[in-house]
Parts: C-alpha cells; structure tokens; sequence
C-alpha cells in the first residue's frame, strides 16, 4: 500500500512538472502533437465510431506516429451520439488536453452543433464523416475543413446515370426523415429530373425504422425503380423485406451509398445482389492503392473495411501530411490550416483528393453495384466519374442561391 | 384493397410478435407487479443469443429454445436473488434500468455493434401470391406462433396445477404460503416464464426487425402500451391490446408517418380515460 501511495506521488509530480513545462515552453519542438478524436463509442452508433477509430488507429500504426521529430498523441472521447455531450468532450480535447486538431463525428446533427465553438477557438477540425451539405455551402465554417463529403454530392451523377445508362424513368424514393436523407435524396431528385425522369413518390420513414412492410405496399405500381437512403439496421432489413414483399422483380433497387455500405454489406444476403449505389468510395475499388488499405485492415480491424473506416485512415493521413508540410509547428494555427486546406494527395484509398475554396473534397464518385466475388457481397464499381464538387456541374454560386435540399425541396413535379 | 389486405395482414404479425413480448410482460408487470425496464433487454439478448445458436446449429427451433430457456435463467436469477426483495415500485425500476444498461453493453462486447439479420428458416423463405397480393410466409408463420402461445399459456394457467398456484400467489401471497405453497420459488418461476417469452420472441422476431444494441428501449414502450391498453394481468387483454396496437402502429405509420408515435399513444390514452383499468383489467 505504501509503495504505490508513493508510485502516485511520483506520478502526481511528473504529471505536475509536465504542466508547468508545457505552459512555459509551448513552442519546444520535443512536445507530442495531440489530435483530439471524437465520436460515438458507446449507444446504438458504437460501432460506426469504433470503425473510424478503428481507420484512424491503423493509419497511426502504418505511419509510425512521429512527425518532424515530435511524437503524436491521440486522445479520443465518446460523444455517445449527443450533440450536447460532444460539445462537452470536444471541450475537453480542448481546454484540458490542448490538443492541435480535432478529427471525428458522425452525426449531422454534431456536425452543426460544435460549428460555432471550434470556430470561436480557431481549432483546426476536420470533418471526415459528418456530410450536412451547408457546413461546406450556404453556413461554411472557418474552421473546419471536410475530408468527407457532402450529402448530396455522390447524388448528383447518379440521378444522370439513372436516367442515360439505367435507363429509368419514374423512382419512387424511400428515405431516413432528416437532413441527411433529404440532402441524399434530393441531389439525386435535382439530376434525374433535370436528364428528363421524375420522381413519382417520395416517403419518409422515422430515423432508424426497422420494419419496412408498412411502407413497400404505398409503393407506386407506376414506376420502374426504388430509390432508398438508409442505413445500419434499417438498411438490413428494408432490402430483405424488399425482395420478402415481391418487389425486387417488379423494380430496379437503387440507394445513396450507405444502405449497402460495408458496415451492413457482410449481413446481407442474396437480396441485396443487383443493388446500384452512389458513394466516394466502396471497398471493392480495385486500384492497388485501395487494397494496400483494405487488406491490412482487413487483419487489423478482423473485419471489411467500410466507408467508415477509409474516412477517418485517409483523414488521419490528411492531417499527417499537413502537418509534415509545415515542419510539424501545429502552433501556429492559421499557417497549420491553410496547409490542411490547400494539399493534394493523390493516391489516397478513394482516389485522389483535394479541397475546394468551399472547404469541400473533390474527388471522385463511384456508381457500384453490389455482387458476389469470391462468396462475398461487394460493391463491385461500375462507373467512375473523376473529380466531381459538390456542386457538380452548376455554376457554386447560381447554385447557392436555390436552398439547401429539404424535405420538399425539389418539390415534386405536377 | 389490396393495400388494405396487406396492411392489415401487416398489422396482425406485428401485433402477433408484439404479444409474444407483451405476454410475459403481461405476467412480470401486470401480474406480479414488478416494473422490468430489462423486458425490452430479454427480447434483445433472445434475438443475440438465437442468432448465435443458429449460427452453431443451424436449426431454427433449437436456436428459439435455447435462447428462450438461456434469458428465463437470467430472468429466474434476477428475480431469485434481487428483484423479490423489493415490493415497490421506485427500487424495482432503478434495479432494472441498471439491468438493461449492463445488458446493452454486455451484448456490445460480446457481439459488436453492428446490426445482425437472422435468416428466416428455408421452409418459411418466400412469399405466397393471392392475386395481385405478394405476402412473406415467415410473418402469416409468426401469427399462427402467436395462436399456439397464446392457448398454450391460457392452458397452463387455467388447467395445470402449477397455474393454479401462480394465480393463488399472486392473488393472496400469505394465504398461498399457508397452504404450503412456496411463495418464492414459485414466484421466480412466474418471473422466468415471463423471461421465457420475451427471448422466444427476441428469436421469432429477429428475421422481422433484426438485431442490434437499442431494439430493447424501441419495443419496450410498446410492450408497456400492450399491457396497459389490454389491462393488467389479463392473457386476454393481452392478446387484443397486441392486435390493436400492432393494426394502430402499422396504419399509422402507412397513412401519417409523421404522426407515428402520436396515432400509437391516442388509442392508449382515449382508453384509459375510458376505462382507466385497460380493456380487461380488474378493478
């Protein structure tokens, strides 16, 4: 009992000499880089946030966690799915751990929630999952710059492919009730209705709904394809149900990416074969770059790698090479921001990226269709469109003025 | 029409799944008066624990029993060493909160978070056709299971000698012990049996909803609402307040999604106000 009272005391002073040098010294090259990774650890999200710890972590590992002679440090917090309890603990990372960058979140509604504190601090954040579309548009933060995605942004060539190669022309669509389901949603309504289709039907479910059979009987007789954003659960069970209820003849089943990402892929079963997504990634993408990523993981994580996970190891290189750029001196903010706001990788798992001046990636969109390879579903791609913004083909400031994707926005046509 | 058939044939499995889960909250809650907030976890770690029998053994039924038995041996323990010292309601739902928390993570570790799906059984896969009518086998299947449970309970309870013990204990616990009944075993067996059901659902259901962390608190206030509407302690007023919830949930969701959880919890409300004991209940 004695020695490890002692143990302690020892530890307390250490801890204590550690304060008072690095309140002296800030500058000192020999201090670690914190990065500061937040996301839900815990609650019904926990695997998603343990899938992108899980990127991030494996990254870390490949890379060898020193740049420019510092050490890097990575503390991660749960924010258990909660706006108001991420706001806390990014607080936290902040004010007690004086971490360099903030990297994490996966709800929309987090995304928008610590806009205005990580601005009011001037933290450097990246956004590696969180996709609202006006964080990068109509309400863009300083502060924060996307390696993600914006919702609507895999939707807008795929509304065109839809019409020109798929060859549709009256979608019904299913989605999640919020932001993220309307941005999804509405992309891809602008574009398949702009090439000439409509959309004939529009139904929202409740966030997380798991049984469909109340939905697939209002389907419409009259159209040719099911346009569905879901994910997680609800996504496992809409696509058997889908095929249980005799629908999977009668149409084409397209989806936003994450209803057959590869958090949900491995559960699924035949149903799910035949399935057109949109994303920025999938991992069947068969560049050897990708599968220097997803075979590795593979053994590390002991599971697929998903959209997830590709997130946050392509947001922590991110980070990583901006920091190498600017010789590791994260302390001078405004100069560690610029360089994470104006590098190119090109040869990330996804393909290459870049940021607008809207602190949006640019990079590629992949239209996969999901097939069974080696036994295994995969979202095999089938059309790769390169280098596509988030605002598509449209002029960033004509398109701005239309409001951001809602519920009823596009609204439908008579 | 054909909407309607559908919808209610909807209505009538999901409300069929629903008693199997209200039954023995009609027995935990109703009967015996103990507030389980882990009722919706038994449904859970049913469905967790059947996929993983499936997985070994291949053999729905055995995967519906074994979970079935494994959660009433949870519930039994529950009861035997913790929830059968307190008689009020403010330990109970604190105690079992706590239960639910720990279940919620436990099944986190054990199976990850990721949502699970159950394969229906290859006898029950697919559909029949009526006309322009498609309908899944798996969930007319489900109602016939929902039948069988509710005669084999009404059965047990009216015509067994163990029924007729449970009723003595909960409705004189003294005069029961007087007779020579014992009050504590037989008490934790009711609780178990209880438990039973809500794992066997957790297993019929799970081709249904799935599987994954937060089914236990989605179904939870349904099972509340089944029971409540139905009336206390009444295996019929289960049985009718599961129908009627089941056909509510599903049209309301069909017709006014936005107002889901509204067009669930007015019926509730308009027949308390009504009859405050439920349908069936005892005053």
């Amino acid at each position: 009992m004695k020695k490890r009272l002692s143990y302690l005391f020892a530890a307390l002073l250490v801890a204590m000499g550690f304060t008072v040098a690095s309140g002296a010294t800030s500058a000192q090259a020999a201090e670690p880089i914190k990065i500061g990774f937040f996301a839900p650890l815990t609650g019904f999200a926990a695997q998603t946030g343990k899938d992108m710890l899980a990127g991030l972590e494996f990254y870390l590992k490949q890379q060898g966690g020193k740049v420019a002679g510092r050490d890097i440090v990575l503390i991660s917090e749960d924010t258990e799915a909660k706006p108001a309890v991420a706001l806390t603990k990014v607080r936290k990372l902040v004010e007690k751990d004086g971490v360099h960058i903030l990297i994490g979140g996966l709800m929309a509604s987090t995304g928008y929630a610590l806009q205005p504190y990580v601005d009011g601090k001037k933290i450097p954040t990246l956004y590696p999952v969180m996709a609202p579309d006006d964080i990068t548009q109509r309400k863009r933060a300083k502060w924060i710059v996307r390696t993600g995605w914006s919702s609507s942004q895999p939707s807008h060539p795929f509304g065109e492919y839809a019409y020109k190669t798929l060859g549709l022309r009256k979608i019904v669509t299913l989605g999640f009730d919020y932001a993220f389901g309307w941005e999804v949603v509405g992309g891809f309504q602008k574009t398949f209705e702009e090439a000439g289709g409509k959309i004939v039907q529009k139904i929202w479910v409740p966030v997380g709904n798991r049984d469909y059979a109340p939905f697939l009987p209002q389907i419409s007789k009259d159209a040719d394809g099911v346009f569905a954003l879901l994910f997680g659960a609800g996504a496992l069970q809409f696509v058997k149900q889908f095929k249980e209820f005799g629908l999977k003849d009668r149409y084409t089943l397209l989806g936003g990416g994450t209803t057959t990402d590869e958090h949900v892929l491995p559960s699924m079963g035949d149903e799910a074969l035949g399935i057109y997504t949109s994303l920025h990634y999938s991992a069947a993408i068969d560049t050897a770059v990708n599968k220097k990523f997803t075979v590795p993981y593979r053994e590390f994580a002991g599971k697929s790698a998903s959209y997830y996970s590709e997130a946050l190891y392509t947001g922590g290189r991110w980070a990583i090479e901006a920091m190498t750029a600017i010789g590791g001196k994260v302390e001078d903010r405004d100069g560690f921001l610029k360089a994470l706001q104006q590098q190119t990788l090109t040869d990330v798992p996804r393909g290459p990226l870049k940021i607008s001046s809207y602190g949006n990636p640019i990079q590629n969109v992949y239209i996969r269709k999901v097939e069974r390879v080696n036994g295994e579903l995969q979202n095999t791609v089938v059309k790769t469109y390169p280098n596509v913004s988030q605002f598509w083909k449209y002029d960033p400031k004509e398109f701005l003025k239309q409001p951001v994707y809602a519920r009823d926005y596009p609204p439908m046509m008579k | 029409m054909e909407f309607w058939i559908i919808q209610s044939l909807n209505g009538l499995s999901f409300g069929a799944l629903l008693f199997l889960l209200a039954s023995g909250l009609s027995l935990i809650f109703g009967v015996m008066n103990i507030v389980n907030v882990a009722h919706g976890s038994y449904f859970m770690i049913g469905g967790y624990l059947g996929y993983s029998v499936f997985l070994r053994t291949g053999s729905f039924v055995i995967a519906c029993l074994a979970a079935a038995v494994a959660v009433a041996m949870i519930g039994i323990a529950m009861h035997f060493f913790l929830l059968r010292r307190y008689s009020t309601h403010f330990p109970q739902v604190l105690m079992t909160m706590g239960f639910a928390l720990i279940f919620r993570d436990l099944t986190l570790v054990i199976w990850g978070g990721d949502p699970l799906s159950l394969a229906t059984p290859a006898v029950l896969q697919g559909s029949f056709h009526i006309g322009p009518i498609t309908y899944p086998i798996y969930r007319s299947f489900v109602i016939l299971i929902a039948i069988a449970v509710a005669i084999g309970l009404w059965a047990f309870n009216e015509k067994t000698s163990l029924g007729a013990k449970l009723r003595a204990t909960v409705d004189d616990n003294q005069m029961a012990t007087g007779i020579g009944i014992n009050v504590p075993m037989v008490s934790s067996l009711m609780f178990g049996l209880g438990a039973f059901l809500a794992g066997f659902g957790g297993v019929v259901g799970a081709p249904i909803l799935g599987i994954f962390a937060g089914i236990d608190f989605d179904i939870l206030p349904l099972a509340f609402v089944v029971v409540i509407v139905g009336g206390m302690g009444s295996l019929k007023g289960a049985a009718v307040g599961s129908i009627l919830v089941g056909v509510v949930d599903t049209l309301g969701k069909a017709l006014v999604p936005d107002l889901s959880y509204f067009t669930l919890f007015l019926p509730m409300a308009i027949v308390l106000a009504i009859k405050p004991t439920g349908l069936f209940g005892r005053a």
